[in-house]
């Protein structure tokens, strides 16, 4: 292991970083400027490229160049990056191969085509794939996971107004979204077991991580991230409709980039948790299958991307059967096959979006004889196509040899032993079928049957990439070990976990058993292909493969249906039903536990003695309750006695040794019957008599129900005694910590004072919500009413109105003043003073007042909050915590010393919002008719 | 003493319980301006509670719940009554908005 040097950390960063930067950039750039667009992506991807390669020294040595900056360290996640040899190579691969997509896609996208947006995407796909092989660290990878599912979603429905575009968008997106969510789970567990996140440490866990109990669920998770990623049998369904994308995404995504992710993911934690009997059945049976049905389906399709996205399939299908071998050198080749695949299958998608783009079909029913027309294309494409068929002398041919030599070598394992090398060789050979066809179908078989155009040879550069790529095939494919050798042992080495050992990367290793099945493959193939061409017409064959995408669908559609039968079930729109539901859950809440421990529901406290006069009280209060409910139709008189329960309930808390309840229940309880009374003016006087008597009953026993467990758990508590610790100190508190003697009034505006404050704004914003809703315009209503308290004005309160105010602001001040040690403060001045301000609109009405003052209560709300919040940032400036209280004693003249908290002021906040709020909801209310729209009234006459 | 709040809190539970099953929304705010009131004894009582042990400090009493009620639940309450006030006025706007709207005051917004 060794540590990057300071700008060695930089490099890795800027690795990843390069790309991110290059899409914002991008983005900013108008979609006119093609060539500019092309140039940043290429550069960027270039000098990311020469970064990594700045790398390649300290790897071939054996290091493993790593940075670490922390991110999240208490959840052991950092922004590591590590090259070891596996993340070299796919890094390699990830921009090598890019570089020439952004090269190709320069050509093949149309002038009207947003093409800035196109590299944007690209590039933020490129990062997060560079992220995902480069990551440090297990919960960074996963990130970057993520991102890549966003990235290659963005891709895939580039074409966002063609419906399949989307829909193969939305199907990638979900499927590898799900994996994603899969793998979250197994990393966690993962790092659980392992004790790190830190990959190094997981790495080097596997023993640890393989004879956890854990180990079972964790792989099962982790695999299920990877085949969802890598079209996995039987996920794979989501890859042939991604061929919906661009060719350029679909060359890229496809060949070395996404779909690799999963394999990568594999080969990344091999060292980790392979080597158990799991990992061996279950990778290489669902590998093998994979391979199997892959290349089977890639002979019979019709579409030129769609052949390649089942080869595609079937490639990673081997390589995921190669991984699950679980031996070094089978290792070896899965690693050497992931470049190879890449190689062949970039430039044969590149090839078919040149065919597609220079012919106008990729239907290869009409493609046929387009030798003559685009012979360079077809040469470069034909090579492709031969190393994807396993043909000597090309690269493929050499992984597919290590790859049949591995399946001979599972002795140990009974019927796989046959198995897996005879499905090996027939999925060989419909894959040479399919590259035939790739060949022969579009190249000869005769001219070309109703195409678009006449097709022909593309401009030059955008045969360079395929060129490329096609000559690396050759290279590789004629002398593996200079060109990819060491890279190759690096990259196995990093998969395996420790020295590999010796094998031969050589073109002829003899006459020997792989040989003979590779031969037989091509014969077998071969004469598979042309006898479905002449004994059967290949053209005519229908085949749609069935399973995956149904299952999907149909997935989908329960998914949805199930959700909107919930929906209806659940909520039927009826607030009652929701109130029933609600209210019966509560009594069982609270019912349930009293009831089970029903024995003991007396406390040991003594009964106390009760006084004649809570008799009274509690006599009057329930009387009234009762009175609500049985006159709850004739609305006004049901008014009264709610206004008699509130008076019953404040002479309560008046008995009970709180006074300022008592005060603030007094005053609430008259301007919420005024309130009603105003807001009754628009309703119906009575309520119709509708329910049934059934409904009626089953109403009396749930709220039945819930008074018995109310009233269980309110004796349940009061005879038993309290903690009083909280209130202890409280207590002791108040007069040395806040210079108050009321408690109640020091928790309000200085102990709690951040909790008033946000019960103040809750009463501000109802405020406006109250003006907000009757402010808007409404539908001119049919026989408005005149404003409430019209022309029969309470001439009693006209008179004595003007001396009602003076005297109210009076005694709102001295509640005000002496409610920090005595009954009173901001919230009981604040209501008084509003009582005594509506005196003179119930007297003469609202025109009257506002006719002589324009009152608005809206800043009143303002100024309050501002004043109370303006408080506690003082605290802030001199150095204290947000709402610190303090207090002074200046000498006043006349009145003398007057101690004074700065709580005080916070107070004033809290009397200004509940003044401002009552009367902006009062009056408002109040007003409805007049000035701000005509709302549906009942009539004048309940003024 | 326990019993008889135990009662007076059930019965305002219970009564303000009905009311919101109602399906009248003037019916529904009567209701619900019960059930605030139970809500706020109970939240009240919770502190336990005392006849003539006002919670203002006084000098030569020892500052205990001996000598003094619980001020805690006390300034719980005070602050959620005038909230109840609030939540009422906006529950009667939105009621009188909806019938202006529907013609009915139905809680399901003009159904039978």
């Amino acid at each position: 292991m060794s540590v990057a040097g300071p700008l060695g950390q930089l490099t890795l960063h800027a690795i990843v970083a390069l790309p991110l930067l290059a899409a914002a950039l991008l983005l900013s750039l108008g979609n006119s400027r093609r060539d500019t667009a092309a140039v940043i992506a290429g550069v960027t991807t270039a000098a990311a490229l020469a970064l990594l390669l700045t790398q390649g020294g300290a790897v071939f040595a054996g290091g493993v160049p790593q940075t670490d900056i922390p991110w999240l360290p208490w959840n052991d996640a950092a922004l590591g990056f590590r090259v070891d040899g596996l993340a070299l190579l796919f890094a390699g691969l990830v921009l090598g191969i890019g570089l020439l997509v952004v090269l190709y896609a320069r050509y093949y996208l149309g002038a009207e085509e947003p093409i800035a947006r196109f590299y944007a995407l690209f590039m933020l796909f490129m990062g997060a794939m560079l992220g995902v092989v480069l990551a440090g660290n297990l919960l960074l990878l996963v990130v970057f996971w993520e991102l890549t599912s966003l990235a290659s979603f963005l891709l895939i429905g580039f074409w966002q107004d063609r419906a399949d575009a989307r829909q193969g968008a939305r199907m990638a997106l979900t499927v590898t979204g799900l994996g994603g969510l899969a793998l979250l789970a197994g990393v966690l567990l993962l790092g659980r077991i392992a004790g790190s996140f830190d990959l190094d440490v997981v790495l080097a866990s596997g023993d640890l991580i393989r004879a956890h109990p854990l180990y079972t669920p964790m792989l099962l998770l982790v695999l299920l991230g990877a085949f969802t990623k890598s079209a996995q049998f039987p996920f794979h369904f989501w890859l042939p409709h991604a061929m919906a994308a661009p060719t350029p995404v679909s060359a890229y995504l496809h060949s070395a980039t996404l779909v690799k992710a999963g394999v990568f993911l594999l080969a990344r934690l091999h060292p980790a948790i392979a080597g158990s009997e799991l990992w061996f059945h279950v990778v290489t049976i669902v590998g093998l299958l994979t391979l199997l049905v892959g290349a089977y389906v890639a002979v019979f399709q019709h579409d030129l991307k769609g052949l390649l996205a089942y080869s595609t399939i079937s490639h990673l299908g081997l390589i995921t059967l190669l991984f699950g071998l679980d031996t070094p050198l089978a290792s070896v080749a899965g690693v050497f096959h992931i470049v190879n695949h890449a190689t062949f299958k970039a430039s044969l998608f590149m090839a078919a979006g040149i065919i597609d783009h220079e012919s106008g079909s990729r239907d290869m029913r009409q493609l046929n004889g387009l030798w003559r027309y685009m012979p360079v294309t077809a040469g470069l494409a034909i090579v492709a196509a031969s190393a994807m068929a396993g043909v000597p002398l090309l690269n493929g041919f050499l992984s597919k040899e290590m790859f049949f030599a591995e399946t001979l070598k599972l002795d140990s394992h009974a019927w796989l032993m046959l198995v897996v090398p005879i499905g090996a060789t027939l999925a060989a050979a419909f894959s040479v079928a399919y590259s035939t066809r790739f060949i022969h179908d579009v190249f000869w078989n005769g001219e070309p049957r109703g195409l678009p155009r006449k097709p022909h040879d593309p401009p030059a550069w955008m045969l360079v990439p395929v060129g490329v790529l096609a000559l690396l095939c050759l290279l590789v494919g004629m002398l593996p070990g200079p060109t990819i050798g060491t890279l190759l042992d690096v990259g196995a080495r990093a998969v395996v976990g420790a020295a590999l050992p010796y094998y031969s990367l050589s073109t002829w290793h003899g006459l020997n058993l792989p040989l003979a099945m590779s031969v037989l493959a091509l014969a077998v193939g071969a004469a598979f292909y042309f006898s479905l061409q002449k004994l059967f017409n290949l053209h005519d064959s229908v085949h749609l493969e069935r399973g995956g995408k149904e299952i999907y669908d149909a997935a989908l559609d329960s998914l949805r249906a199930a959700a909107r039968g919930a929906s209806a079930a659940l909520m039927n729109g009826s607030l009652q039903r929701y109130a029933a539901v609600t209210l019966v859950f509560a009594a069982a809440a609270l019912g349930l536990p009293l009831w089970s421990d029903g024995a003991q529901l007396a406390g040991p406290l003594p009964v106390a003695p009760v006084p004649a006069l809570a008799w009274l009280v509690a006599l009057l209060g329930c009387g009234a309750a009762c009175g609500v409910v049985l006159m709850h139709r004739q609305r006004f008189v049901a008014l009264v006695w709610l206004g008699l329960t509130g008076l019953c309930v404040s002479l309560t808390f008046a008995l009970l040794s709180a006074p300022d309840l008592a005060l603030t229940q007094l005053l609430v309880e008259v301007a919420s019957v005024l309130l009603m009374m105003l807001a009754l003016h628009w309703l119906p006087a009575t309520s119709p008599a509708e329910s049934s008597a059934g409904r009626r009953l089953r109403d009396a026993l749930i709220a039945g129900a819930l008074g018995l467990a109310v009233a269980a758990a309110v004796f349940a508590v009061l005879t038993r005694p309290a903690d009083a610790g909280l209130a202890n100190w409280l207590l002791a508190n108040s007069v040395p910590g806040a210079a108050g003697n009321n408690a109640v009034n020091v928790i309000i505006v200085d102990f709690r004072g951040f909790d008033t404050l946000g019960e103040i704004t809750v009463l501000g914003i109802a405020a406006l919500i109250v003006a907000a809703l009757l402010a808007g315009p409404r539908d001119p209503a049919p026989g408005s009413a005149a404003p409430p308290a019209g022309d029969g004005r309470a001439p009693l309160l006209a008179i004595v109105g003007p001396l009602i105010l003076p005297l109210a602001a009076v005694v709102a001040i001295w509640f005000f003043l002496r409610g920090h040690n005595l009954p009173g403060g901001g919230f009981i001045a604040g209501l008084t003073l509003a009582l005594g301000l509506l005196v003179p609109y119930l007297g003469r009405g609202a025109d009257w007042v506002e006719a002589r003052h324009a009152g608005r209560y809206e800043p009143w709300v303002g100024w309050g909050l501002l004043c109370a919040a303006a408080t506690g940032i003082g605290s802030f400036m001199l150095g204290y915590p947000f709402l610190t209280s303090t207090y002074l004693s200046p000498a006043l003249p006349w009145i003398g010393k007057l101690p004074i908290a700065t709580a005080m002021f916070f107070d004033l906040g809290v009397f200004l919002v509940v003044t401002g709020a009552t009367m902006l909801m009062l009056t408002t209310i109040g007003h409805l008719g007049r000035s701000r729209g005509v709302p549906t009234a009942r009539g004048a006459e309940s003024g | 003493m326990a019993a008889l709040l135990a009662i007076g809190i059930g019965l305002l539970t219970a009564t303000g319980a009905y009311l919101v099953l109602r399906a009248r929304a003037f019916a529904v705010i009567l209701g619900l301006t019960l059930l605030s009131y139970a809500v706020n004894l109970f939240i009240f009582v919770m502190g336990r509670v005392a006849i003539d042990r006002v919670p203002i400090v006084r000098p030569g009493l020892e500052t205990t719940v001996q000598s003094y009620s619980d001020p805690l639940p006390q300034a719980l309450v005070l602050t959620a009554i005038v909230i109840s006030f609030a939540l009422t006025a906006v529950l009667l706007v939105i009621a009188v908005r909806a019938h202006a709207q529907s013609r009915s005051d139905h809680v399901d917004g003009g159904a039978p």
